[in-house]
């Protein structure tokens, strides 16, 4: 049984390791496929929506001013097994976002993941 | 807490922990159960006549063809040694679009390659951004049959009576009739009705009706199509003379395959292969498949919000 317990996991473990953002609503054609940036910010609104969640937020930019990001996640029944929900943000509370930004250069990303102030983390994948 | 549950438990919460930052993958709803969670197991004989039953795709989450379209469902693929099924992975290192291209084109007419050039896809290796895409699905619009089963095909449910099978399907919460009370499909496809009962009427879902070849196998042929759909995320064309074949067959107890095939003599010049066997693995009855209703007042706002600075359509600040 143990064996099979460690056998499983390292599967989950492999596959999750190895997979990379596919398509869904929409594919990969805005996004600079493998660039990550992370930005701690401040929220200002979150949508639970279809086609896909956005979560908006000002971060301070780096000449000092506040710049509004926004970032997309899959829709509702895709992010739920993630640890997110239609409740987890309230405009005020401090994130920490990983995404992978558009390549215009635009403060526009999906996320990739959210980091709480308590440690939490909030985790996505790309389909959908 | 069961023996049975603590496998996928443990898997779940490791994959869950273990997650890197830098790459990303279709998360598992609690719940269901795929083929590599039970590795050992011997499964039951197949009912007769029964293809009942609350079905999800048997090698993972997001098996299937996804965005990539149809005869591309391996591309990209990347293969992790020693893992039994890493299909919805993409290779870090491939191409990405260009390793879209399927390597056997489907047998386009003239005319149905040039429809396939005149439709713009978000997915596949002639992607673009959304809002430069005239996929006529995103607004909400119907992506029809058998779109749905082309793309995201997800946890669906069957339902059989002594008249019909219907499927109920997660994306989009859409569902079909397969009647099986013997009834003959219109036999004018461009102009389809089920009789005099009804004004001809060409369908986004088609006309269906269904029968079993053996004791195992059903099939459904479908047609009465209106041409306002595509194929697949890929953009593959189709017309109002469209007839599709879908087949289910179970293969035992817990797993059936699926499989569509596209005849259309206007877009392509034989019948055609676009989803081969897609094995699906029975689910409790139980499972509450997640509502996913596509809600257009929300995608209005997700294009104004999102889609068009993506596309740098405003003047969103730079970072």
């Amino acid at each position: 049984m143990k064996k099979r317990l460690v056998t499983t996991a390292a599967l989950v473990f492999a596959l999750q390791m190895a997979s990379v953002p596919i398509f869904a609503h929409h594919g990969n054609a805005e996004f600079d496929v493998g660039k990550r940036v992370t930005v701690k910010g401040t929220v200002t609104k979150w949508f639970w929506a279809n086609p896909h969640c956005l979560l908006s937020f000002d971060a301070k930019g780096d000449d000092g001013s506040v710049v509004h990001w926004i970032a997309e996640t899959q829709p509702p029944r895709s992010i739920v097994p993630g640890g997110f929900g239609e409740y987890t943000f309230k405009p005020g509370d401090e994130v920490t976002v990983t995404l992978e930004p558009v390549k215009n250069g635009r403060p526009v990303g999906r996320i990739l993941e959210v980091v709480l102030p308590d440690g939490t983390k909030l985790i996505t994948g790309h389909l959908d | 807490m069961p023996r049975r549950f603590v496998a996928p438990m443990v898997s779940l919460i490791a994959g869950l922990m273990f997650v890197p930052i830098t790459t990303s993958a279709q998360l598992r709803q609690p719940g269901l159960v795929y083929d590599f969670d039970r590795p050992d197991e011997k499964p039951a004989p197949p009912p007769k006549h029964d293809i009942s039953g609350v079905w999800e795709p048997a090698l993972g989450p997001g098996a299937g063809i996804q965005g990539k379209g149809a005869l591309a469902m391996g591309s990209c693929e990347y293969k992790v040694p020693g893992v039994p099924y890493s299909g919805y992975a993409y290779d870090p290192k491939a191409p990405v679009p260009d390793c879209l291209r399927p390597a056997v084109e489907p047998p386009y007419t003239a005319l149905g390659r040039e429809t396939l050039l005149s439709h713009v896809p978000t997915e596949g290796y002639r992607m673009v951004p959304s809002v430069e895409s005239n996929d006529p699905e995103p607004g909400c619009n119907p992506q029809g049959f058998p779109r749905i089963v082309l793309h995201l095909f997800r946890t669906s449910r069957i339902i059989q009576t002594r008249d019909n099978v219907v499927i109920l399907y997660e994306l989009n919460k859409k569902w079909r009739t397969i009647w099986t009370d013997g009834r003959q499909l219109p036999k004018n496809a461009e102009q389809p009705t089920w009789g005099a009962l009804y004004a001809p009427e060409s369908r986004w879902w088609g006309y269906s009706v269904g029968k079993w070849e053996d004791d195992y196998t059903f099939v459904g042929e479908s047609n009465g199509f209106n041409d306002k759909t595509w194929i697949d995320n890929a953009g593959l064309p189709h017309s109002d003379a469209l007839q599709v074949e879908e087949r289910y067959h179970r293969v035992d107890r817990d797993h059936l395959e699926m499989t569509i095939i596209i005849d259309d003599p206007k877009m392509y010049t034989k019948p055609w292969v676009a989803l081969n066997k897609l094995r699906l693995r029975l689910q409790s009855p139980s499972f509450d498949i997640p509502e996913e209703e596509c809600s257009p007042l929300e995608t209005e706002e997700y294009n104004k919000m999102f889609a068009s600075p993506a596309a740098g359509k405003d003047a969103t600040k730079q970072p």
